[in-house]
């Protein structure tokens, strides 16, 4: 049972394959073990058991009549409440849409039936992906199993948790401003961003359109790149779908090397505000890449300065729009219909009862900088930053091939800390952002500990060449295990048994 | 609550009016602006949808290419620059009927612009002048049960169909026209007939006004003369035939003068035609209308039309209007006044397609300007909304070259057809209206003529053959119109004239 929920994605499948084990078997492990903690946990917000079994059942029978099956098929999987799955409850971790049934697979979804994924349940998140500890979830926070009392990162804090958790050893997170790539740095995971485009957002629930990507969340790198290429490539119901191949991501997982390649360190990326554990760990960390043969030089991209103001224009600008059909009129949570109200009224009364304070105050912020006679000075400097911000990522990689920093300037922050100060909840993306702004590809690997809380490491590839973050991932991972003597979940406190309080 | 008007030739006398027009033009594509459903009009209520269509959450639009392309042909068509790189932009406000609470539309970045399109009137060339032609979905259709007004306000409950929702359109917006003086509502006229004949020609729209294909909203302001900068505008919407757009700017300049003569400020407002009643009512303020917060669309990639692709489509594109004009006057030998006629009554298009018919251009612009065009005017509808097909105009003439029928009884013909009774053949048939053509029954009939009127039969005798059309009268009488005049009187004259 604990060598199955401590598996690696890779190795159930093959076990699956062989016939060692069966999908069923796998999948009903991981929904005893969301059963046993998720309690304490709550990365899920619902849990498709039946779904689940269904198709883990599915893949059994394939596998008995002979079919060839896919390198991950029969391994569960926790999906981000924000992608559309038909006939499972769908919420994006609003009252908005409590209760709503898409009626639709999100081409994501589609990807990972195809290959044979059992999707476990749909994981909790920030109401609309808004937030950056999963706190803004209208269905209460998740917490982060190396300490539960803090914050497991946001907006995708249930699929890390889940990870973390061993509820599920394979996850789908969506990644605005740092959504999959923070929380896997403070819970230990692997998570990647591809490059906007990469991964279609057909179904995807969206926050901000020109920034969202879907990308993959796992225990382990080769995990996270057979995902990622389960679910990467051309969508013709994406228009902002890249036409290009996906990347080898895969190949690139499996043979690690970072030898001849060129390293930058941000330095705008580091100082002031960041933990003294945290810059240790980076500096390390780029140590080890340089003595496994990495050209390590130092980079400025000065415009990063202005990447937080910019991205919180853009996001609120986009997120007022796409959250507009938010309305009450043909899906989802309907106030004050009570035959005596207009229309306008009942829309009114639905969207003042059903968005959380963080989600009217992006729109606020958002429909101000859109408003005629403002527009050129918020949402019209915001995008001339944003162009600021792709030449300062062209110009450094004319010298490097990949960019790294911190993915957070601090390990996780209790829960509560942050929720009543927005500004600090916001930097606590700083170093995540601006890839979003200029659509390139970034991952996170964990690194060491800090107090006993998982540090992350970032890098950032060029648009569409996403496998020269699973090259670097892989060294760091093979290097940093030998170092630790297993992979650092193994040291996360254990979970087991129903606890009594709480 | 009609308002104070101004005698229209007065009006026009004080002051210049200045007209802007925007023409929505609805595709015949196959398929939606941003999904793959269907455009079909009728079908059963909320029926062709999708979660695209619907705004559904995670749904996503994509660009129907045979849209753009249509665009483009627009565009050129209009004498228009195409954009190589353009983008679309969201349109955001609430309403019940609109999916996502915002349109997809195009803003600052046009797909085409700055062209111009001639029109005629009354034998002269008039230029206007297009400042963009863009493309947009359109939104679902609302339908509010109970209340007085049909609106949504004070309506019992309100009934949403989202099959229109996404259908394509291309909204066409004309410069300021100035200089038309007191002939602007003609040309306002002028101006959409000739669009409508244009995007018909183009094959990108039935073009069908009554239908909903072709919509117009009209901007009218006046001025105390050229030399004055614009004054302040009202927009009229809800103006759906041409008839409506001639009679819309001149209600607008006859209402808007008596405004500014009274010394008062014209306000800024959205106002609506109202068919029934021929005149605009005050719409809602401009002044409280909504900030529509325009942005580029970020889920749909810019789109650059390849420029051999725009040239391929320049080839596509069917005779200018002008020169058209010109062939058809020399196809068809009309003389200059002839064809003014013509255009005027808007059945250079009609006339056409009679003529492909097997029609001579003299009898089809005949039935057209008189029997049809007086129809029209009664029934008050255009000519080319009348009902009657061109093959059915061509028929008819047919038949009466024939001797089947004669002008009177084509007349019923006609009747008969627009009554939806079938084809001319089938009318003929059914109604019996057929002229007599067995000689004896003729004979027998001018036999009993002349001799129920022997005083002009003497006329007759002693020359005067012009009497006999008292004899013919008499003959059409007694065989209810069903014969053929010219062959009566030759009978009539066989038996009374010189060589009897």
């Amino acid at each position: 049972m604990t060598e199955i929920l401590r598996a690696a994605a890779t190795d159930l499948a093959a076990a699956i394959a062989a016939g060692e084990l069966s999908s069923v078997e796998v999948t009903r492990a991981h929904l005893d073990r969301i059963a046993e903690v998720d309690d304490r946990v709550h990365a899920f917000l619902h849990v498709d058991t039946e779904g689940a079994l269904a198709q883990a059942a599915a893949v059994d029978a394939d596998r008995a009549a002979g079919k060839e099956l896919g390198p991950l098929a029969g391994v569960p999987l926790a999906l981000k409440d924000v992608l559309t799955q038909r006939g499972v409850p769908t919420t994006a971790g609003s009252k908005m849409l409590e209760g709503y049934l898409p009626p639709y697979d999100a081409t994501v979804v589609s990807r990972l039936r195809e290959a044979g994924i059992v999707i476990l349940g749909k994981t909790n998140m920030d109401e609309f992906a808004m937030g950056s500890s999963t706190e803004n979830s209208a269905y209460g926070p998740t917490h982060n199993p190396w300490d539960l009392d803090r914050t497991p990162g946001g907006s995708g804090g249930g699929s890390a948790a889940a990870l973390a958790a061993f509820e599920a050893p394979l996850a789908i997170g969506t990644d605005t401003g740092g959504s999959i790539r923070q929380p896997a740095a403070v819970t230990g995971t692997v998570g990647v961003k591809p490059t906007y485009g990469g991964v279609s957002r057909y179904g995807l629930i969206a926050l901000a359109s020109s920034l969202d990507q879907v990308g993959p969340c796992a225990r382990n790198v080769l995990d996270a790149a057979l995902l990622h290429r389960v679910i990467a490539g051309h969508d013709p119901r994406d228009s902002t779908s890249a036409a290009a191949a996906v990347p080898d991501v895969v190949g690139a997982a499996r043979h690690g090397d970072v030898r001849g390649m060129r390293i930058g360190v941000i330095r705008e990326l580091g100082g002031e505000g960041y933990l003294p554990a945290v810059e240790q760990a980076f500096h390390d960390t780029v140590e080890l890449l340089s003595a496994q043969g990495a050209e390590v030089v130092e980079v400025s991209c000065p415009s990063f300065d202005h990447a937080l103001s910019a991205y919180y224009l853009i996001l609120p600008a986009e997120a007022s729009s796409n959250l507009s059909r938010f309305d009450a009129m043909r899906y989802g949570l309907r106030v004050g219909d009570d035959g005596e109200h207009s229309a306008e009224q009942v829309m009114n009364a639905t969207r003042g009862a059903g968005f959380g304070a963080e989600v009217k105050r992006r729109i606020m912020i958002g429909t101000y900088a859109l408003s005629a006679g403002y527009y050129d000075a918020y949402y019209g400097t915001a995008q001339k930053v944003r162009t600021l911000i792709i030449r300062d990522f062209d110009a450094a990689f004319e010298q490097v091939d990949v960019l790294v920093s911190p993915t957070t300037p601090t390990t996780a922050f209790r829960l509560g800390e942050r929720v009543d100060d927005p500004l600090a909840m916001y930097k606590y993306d700083l170093c995540t952002l601006p890839t979003n702004l200029a659509g390139n590809a970034a991952g996170s690997f964990p690194v060491g500990l800090a107090d006993g809380l998982p540090i992350g490491f970032q890098v950032i590839a060029p648009p569409l060449a996403d496998e020269r973050i699973y090259r670097v991932g892989a060294v760091l991972e093979r290097e940093l295990r030998a170092q630790w003597g297993g992979p650092l979940l193994d040291r996360v406190p254990a979970l087991n048994g129903k606890q009594e309080q709480r | 609550m009609s308002e104070t008007l101004v005698d229209y030739d007065t009006a026009v006398a004080q002051w210049d009016p200045v007209m802007g027009l925007e023409v929505h033009v609805e595709l015949n594509t196959a398929s939606k602006m941003f999904c793959g459903c269907s455009t079909a009009f009728g079908a059963a209520p909320n029926t062709n949808v999708c979660p695209v269509c619907l705004g559904l959450p995670g749904a996503m639009p994509t660009v129907n290419a045979k849209a753009i392309e249509s665009a483009i042909r627009i565009g050129l068509a209009l004498n228009c620059s195409i954009a190589p790189w353009c983008r679309f932009a969201r349109k955001n406000y609430f309403y019940p009927d609109m999916p996502k609470n915002y349109q997809i539309s195009q803003y600052d970045e046009p797909i085409a612009h700055d062209g111009w399109l001639d029109v005629e009137v009354d034998g002269e060339t008039f230029r206007i002048e297009i400042e963009r032609a863009h493309m947009e979905e359109d939104t679902g259709k609302s339908t509010h049960v109970g209340g007085a007004t049909g609106r949504i306000h004070g309506a019992d409950y309100s009934l949403l169909d989202f099959n229109r929702a996404g259908v394509p359109l291309i909204e066409i917006v004309t410069r300021p026209i100035v200089g038309a003086g007191e002939r602007a509502p003609q040309i306002a006229r002028a101006y959409v007939a000739a669009l409508r004949d244009l995007i018909k020609a183009l094959g990108v729209s039935e073009a069908r006004m009554e239908q909903g294909n072709l919509r117009c909203d009209v901007n009218v302001s006046l001025r105390p003369s050229p030399e004055h900068e614009l004054g302040t505008r009202t927009e009229t919407k809800n103006v759906n035939s041409l008839r409506s757009v001639e009679g819309s700017v001149r209600y607008e300049i006859s209402r808007q003068a008596a405004v500014l003569d009274d010394g008062q400020a014209v306000h800024q407002e959205t106002r609506m035609w109202q068919e029934s009643t021929g005149i605009t009512t005050p719409g809602r303020s401009k002044e409280t209308a909504e900030d529509y917060r325009y942005f580029p669309e970020p889920d749909l990639v810019p789109i650059a039309p390849d420029a051999d692709w725009v040239e391929r489509l320049r080839a596509t594109l069917p005779e200018p209007p002008a020169q058209r004009l010109r062939r058809l006057q020399k196809e068809w030998g009309f003389t200059d006044a002839e064809l003014r006629d013509v255009v005027n009554a808007e059945a250079t298009g009609l006339i056409e397609e009679t003529v492909a018919e097997g029609c001579s251009p003299a009898a089809a612009r005949k039935w057209w300007l008189t029997e049809l065009a007086r129809r029209a005017n009664e029934a008050g509808t255009e000519l080319s909304e009348l009902g009657m097909r061109p093959k059915a105009v061509a028929d008819i003439q047919q038949l009466v070259e024939a001797g089947t029928i004669n002008d009177k009884l084509a007349r019923q013909v006609i009747d008969g057809v627009l009554a939806g009774e079938g084809t001319p053949a089938e009318v003929v048939a059914a109604r019996g209206l057929a002229v007599v053509s067995d000689d004896g029954a003729l004979s027998h009939a001018v036999d009993a003529a002349i001799g129920n009127n022997p005083a002009v039969a003497d006329k007759i005798r002693a020359g005067r053959v012009q009497a006999a059309g008292a004899l013919i009268g008499d003959v059409m009488k007694q065989l209810g119109g069903k014969a053929d005049a010219a062959k009566v009187r030759e009978l009539i004259l066989t038996k009374l004239g010189p060589g009897a």
